[in-house]
This record gives structure tokens, sequence and C-alpha cells, in this order.
């Protein structure tokens, strides 16, 4: 497999080597995300993220990234932004195709499109109490991927797979997070 | 104190084949047993285990089958059976009922502690197999109430040990779908955990799945030419069952039984067991393995003009519309861990452990001058952990072992 020729923007020499060096050293391995959100008004909020600690250092973005949250109309709200479990399924999108785009190149398959459709069921009668049986979140999640790229159905297939196999979200989403709230 | 140039601790199929090797090459040697010979497929088998690899690949240095039945799978008082023959045939100098306690480096070589007195050597070969205890992760299993009747793979005898009521089947490898199986068919309801797993069909265009991947040198693929050998290493088993009817035990089969198949076991709350998301990806992610692993089955046939049935392509792991995401704790009368092995050589007072607590090995050579490791994953080929794999082991890890000797005499020479 020659590696080469390809690019996807992905610099995978780069990830060998973290991976290989932080299998040595755990300790710097440890990252540390922050957001920092404000109520606005109504179901309107702001979440900005900036700094986070992680390699034994602090570090910050190139710049501070804002995320608008709010309900639409129909929930009786001004739309200001996407719902807080959109934003989630965007989250979901963009690890899996970032994983797509780097185990692609890792794999030597030059990717030309990739798009995905990320569909959720909700059942809001969970997070209006309407119904104490029906959870606050989602049914289920569908993604949806159509890829281009030089590789066979079954390479992309175990690509999109391998992809899942090493998302941070699809692993936040799929299994149990303990989620710790308390108040100043 | 006794003297001996070798000790080799265990005397299961690895402990045995390294004795003969060392025989073959005048090492004198002694092999500590702390029971019996294959003292494991006495005390730790189910009662309905049989051995995943077929009659004619049960293969050691100087020994191979020559029964009336070739493909069928021995049985663990078989295994028993043929180890002591073994053992008598070679006139392996087994001691049995010796507890090793302790190696410790000592000069040029190791001092041996037992329970029956303590050996010195110029070298060890540690082959006490990489799944002496069971692996069961603490983090989850701590959380299960103690009403649950808890046991491992290792425990497991047969369905009557069980109480009546249902059963949660941590893990899909050969263990847990074995375990499943007959748990499902006992006519307990059954539900199965499943992570990443390697689906395996018994047979493949007519011949063991096992016959392709020895003939085609799958299994003889060493631990230094494998492009990923940690993953390699980690591999969990095949799913693979050893019956008389060579029959194909995987999640669609288990499910036509009636298990409930989910996702791993991801944790307990409010009295409620919950299973990972991930099942359809795992599922996905063994399915094409399978049929890469079948691809390259089918070009070797190809190329070395085998005469064999047509290919076929197996049906994905069927996916279930509603795969339960949680169960109720109280559902449960028992649950089985069948997440795993790993060794204890909790006695080996040698500085060759990693920061977790693993052996460092390279092909079974510890940095430990003299200081040897036989039966463990991937060790030194794909073969290692099967009965298979001891010989070519044994041999080469033996050489390894004389060469370390000449040049311990060398040295006193010069």
């Amino acid at each position: 497999m020659s590696t080469s020729l390809i690019d996807n923007g992905v610099n995978v020499e780069a990830l060998l080597g973290a991976r290989e060096a932080l299998a040595a050293a755990p300790e710097a391995a440890q990252f540390h995300w922050r957001a920092r959100c404000e109520w606005v008004n109504g179901t309107h909020s702001r979440t900005t993220v900036h700094d986070f600690s992680g390699l034994g250092a602090e570090h910050t973005h190139r710049e501070r990234f804002t995320f608008e949250g709010d309900h639409p109309e129909v929930f009786a709200s001004e739309d200001h932004g996407a719902t807080p479990a959109e934003i989630v399924l965007a989250a979901l999108a963009s690890c899996l195709t970032a994983g797509i785009a780097a185990v692609a190149t890792n794999r030597g398959v030059q990717l030309r499109s990739v798009t995905c459709t990320v569909e959720a069921d909700h059942d809001v009668r969970g997070i209006l109490g309407a119904d104490p049986d029906v959870r606050n979140g989602f049914n289920g999640v569908l993604v949806h991927y159509t890829i281009d790229a030089d590789a066979s159905r079954e390479d992309i297939e175990a690509i999109v797979a391998q992809s899942q196999k090493r998302s941070a979200v699809y692993d936040i989403l799929t299994n149990p997070t303990a989620v710790t709230v308390d108040v100043n | 104190m006794r003297y001996t140039t070798t000790v080799v601790v265990g005397a299961g199929h690895c402990g045995l084949a390294m004795s003969r090797c060392l025989a073959e090459r005048s090492v004198d040697h002694v092999v500590l047993e702390r029971a019996a010979v294959a003292n494991a497929w006495r005390t730790q088998r189910w009662d309905s285990l049989r051995l995943l690899t077929p009659n004619w690949m049960t293969r050691l240095p100087g020994f191979a089958y020559r029964g009336d039945d070739p493909d069928g799978y021995l049985g663990a008082p078989e295994v028993v059976r043929l180890l002591e023959d073994y053992a008598a045939k070679c006139a392996a100098p087994v001691l049995t009922d010796t507890t090793v306690t302790a190696v410790q480096p000592d000069g040029h070589g190791y001092v041996v502690r037992t329970d029956r007195g303590s050996w010195r050597a110029r070298t060890v070969v540690v082959a006490t197999g990489a799944t002496e205890v069971a692996a069961v992760p603490t983090r989850l299993s701590e959380q299960v109430p103690a009403v649950v009747t808890a046991m491992t793979a290792l425990d497991y005898r047969n369905p009557d040990q069980l109480p009546r009521g249902g059963v949660l089947v941590v893990g899909a490898s050969a263990s847990g779908i074995q375990i499943a199986d007959e748990l499902r068919r006992s006519g307990r309801p059954v539900t199965l955990a499943v992570g990443e797993h390697v689906r395996m069909p018994r047979t493949y265009r007519g011949r063991d799945v096992l016959w392709w991947m020895d003939a085609s040198g799958l299994l003889d693929e060493r631990y230094d030419d494998v492009p990923d050998l940690v993953r390699a290493r980690n591999l969990p088993s095949m799913q693979l069952i050893g019956s008389p009817q060579r029959a194909t035990v995987d999640l669609n089969t288990l499910r036509r039984l009636g298990v409930r198949v989910v996702g791993r076991f991801a944790g307990v709350r409010d009295g409620m067991a919950q299973f990972s998301g991930s099942l359809a990806n795992v599922c996905a992610l063994a399915d094409l393995k399978l049929g890469r692993l079948l691809d390259s089955i089918d070009a070797w046939a190809d190329g070395a003009g085998v005469d064999a049935e047509w290919p076929e392509r197996f049906a994905p792991t069927a996916p279930t519309a509603t795969v339960p995401l949680s169960m109720r704790l109280n559902e449960i009368e028992t649950i089985v861990w069948a997440t795993g092995f790993r060794p204890n050589v909790s006695w080996l007072q040698a500085g060759v452990f990693d920061r977790k607590g693993r052996i460092v090995h390279d092909g079974g050579v510890t940095a430990s001058p003299g200081l040897y490791l036989m039966g463990w994953p991937f060790l030194r080929r794909r073969k290692s952990t099967l009965i298979d794999g001891a010989a070519a082991d044994a041999r080469e890890l033996a050489d390894h072992l004389v060469g370390h000797l000449d040049t311990l005499a060398r040295r006193r020479a010069s």
C-alpha cells in the first residue's frame, strides 16, 4: 500500500507518531476539554470554546468558537440557533467524518467526496414530562454516508466501521457517561 | 537447593513441548507442575467443551494424531489422556504437586522457589499459559448486586449448576457463544452482551475453516511480520465450537435459538443493566473482517489449485430492529463473565513487566537473559495459543535458549 500519492489533508504520520509517543506517556495523553455557556434569553444560550489542556500544557484554539443554542418557533421560541439535540448530531457527524478521512489516509485511500446525513427520532413527550415512560433522549440515530473514493465498497464500509470504532462522540452516545452537575 | 540447567514452569502442552525440545538438545531440565499434567484441562473446563482445533491439528514435537477421527474434536478428558501419554512417551521429567512460589534472577541464572524446596537454574521457561485466571472487568462486576449469581467461563461446568431463570452472558468469543448456546438449550432466557468479536464459520468450502488457515499459511504468520502486533495479540478468540456435527455457532444461529443479542455490557444504573448502542458496528466490523478472510482464502485456493467446493459468503449478521439497550437486573439470576482470561505470573520477580503489569517479550524472549515465555497470544506466530502452535515456538525458543547457554559457557571460559 502506498500512501505517498494520497492527500486527504490528514497528517497521518503525526497521528501515528502521537499514538506511539502517548502509548509510552499516558500522563501526556490526558486532555481536558472545556466549554462555557451563558444564558441569553428565553431558551437561547451561547456557548464558547477556547482553551483546553493536554500534552501536559494549556492550549487555546486559534480563535474563540461560538455556538448559539435555541429552540425553533414551533416550540414557541425565537430560533436563534440549532437545538442542543441537533448540535449533538453535528458533533457525531463531524467526529465520524474526521475519522473517515484519517482512516482512509492511513489505508492509502484517496477520498473525492464524503457526505452524510444524520437523523434522529425523538419523542418529545419525554422532555415535556407528558409521559413518564418516554425517555428524554433520542430513540435512535441513523447516519447515512455517501462516499466517492478510490476503493471497493467493502473497503469503504470497513473505513466507516473503523471510524465508528475510534470515534469519541460515537462512544459518548452509545455508552453511558457519568455526568455530574453542581451549582456554585 | 537442587540444580538443573532449565526449569520449565507448567506441564501443559507448552511445557511438555518445550521439555521434548530441550531433551532433543540434551539440555538437563525439570518441569514443575503445581498439580498434575494438563491441570487446566482437568479443573478449568466445562463438561461439554471440546478443542476448537480438529484432531489432525493436534500435533506436538514428535507426535501427530493417528486415530480414526481426524476431523473430530477432542473433549477435555481426551486432551488430558493425550498429554499424559505424551509426557510418558517423552519421559518428560515432570515434578507434579510442586507449586512455584517465586522465580528470582540470581547471578547468571535464577532461583526458583517452590512449596517443595528450591532450585537453581541457568534458564527458566514460563509455560503456565495466558488463560490461568478469568479477566473480569472489576469496574463492571462491582456494579452487579450480590443477589445475582456470578461465575466466569472458568467456573462454569454445565446448566444444572445455575439457578433457574435468566442468564446474562457477557462476551461473545468462543467461551461466551458456547455457554450462551448451551444455556439457551437448557430452556433459560439468555441475553448475550456482545462487544468486538471474531466471527468464524466452522467449515468453509467443505473443509474445516482451520484447514484453510493452516494450509494457506495464515496460522504461521510471524509476530515480526504482522503489521499491528498489539492489535493481533489482543484479538478476541474466534467464535468457534468443536462439536461432532461441526456446527457453526454465531450471533445469527444464537438469535434463531432465542438468545437475546445486545451490545457490550456498559454498566448498571437504577437497577438496570445498560448495553452499548454499538452492536450494529461491532457486527459490521466482524462481518467485514470475515469477508476479507474468505477473500484471502479464495485467492490462495485459486493460486494453489485446491480442489474444494465453490466459494460461499455467509449472511450478514442480521440487524434486529429493536435491540434493547437495558434490562432490569431482576430478570437476571446469573451473570456469566466470558470476558477473556489473563496469565497469573505473580511469582515472577524479574524486571520484565511494563507499567500495566504485562511481561515485555520479543517472541517469547524476555529482557532478562535466560527467561522465556510460551503459549501467549501471537507469541511468535498466529497459532501460538493453539496446541499446534507449541511445536514451532518451542523449537525456536529452545534454540535461543541453547545459544544463551553457549554464551554463558564462553563467558565462563574466557
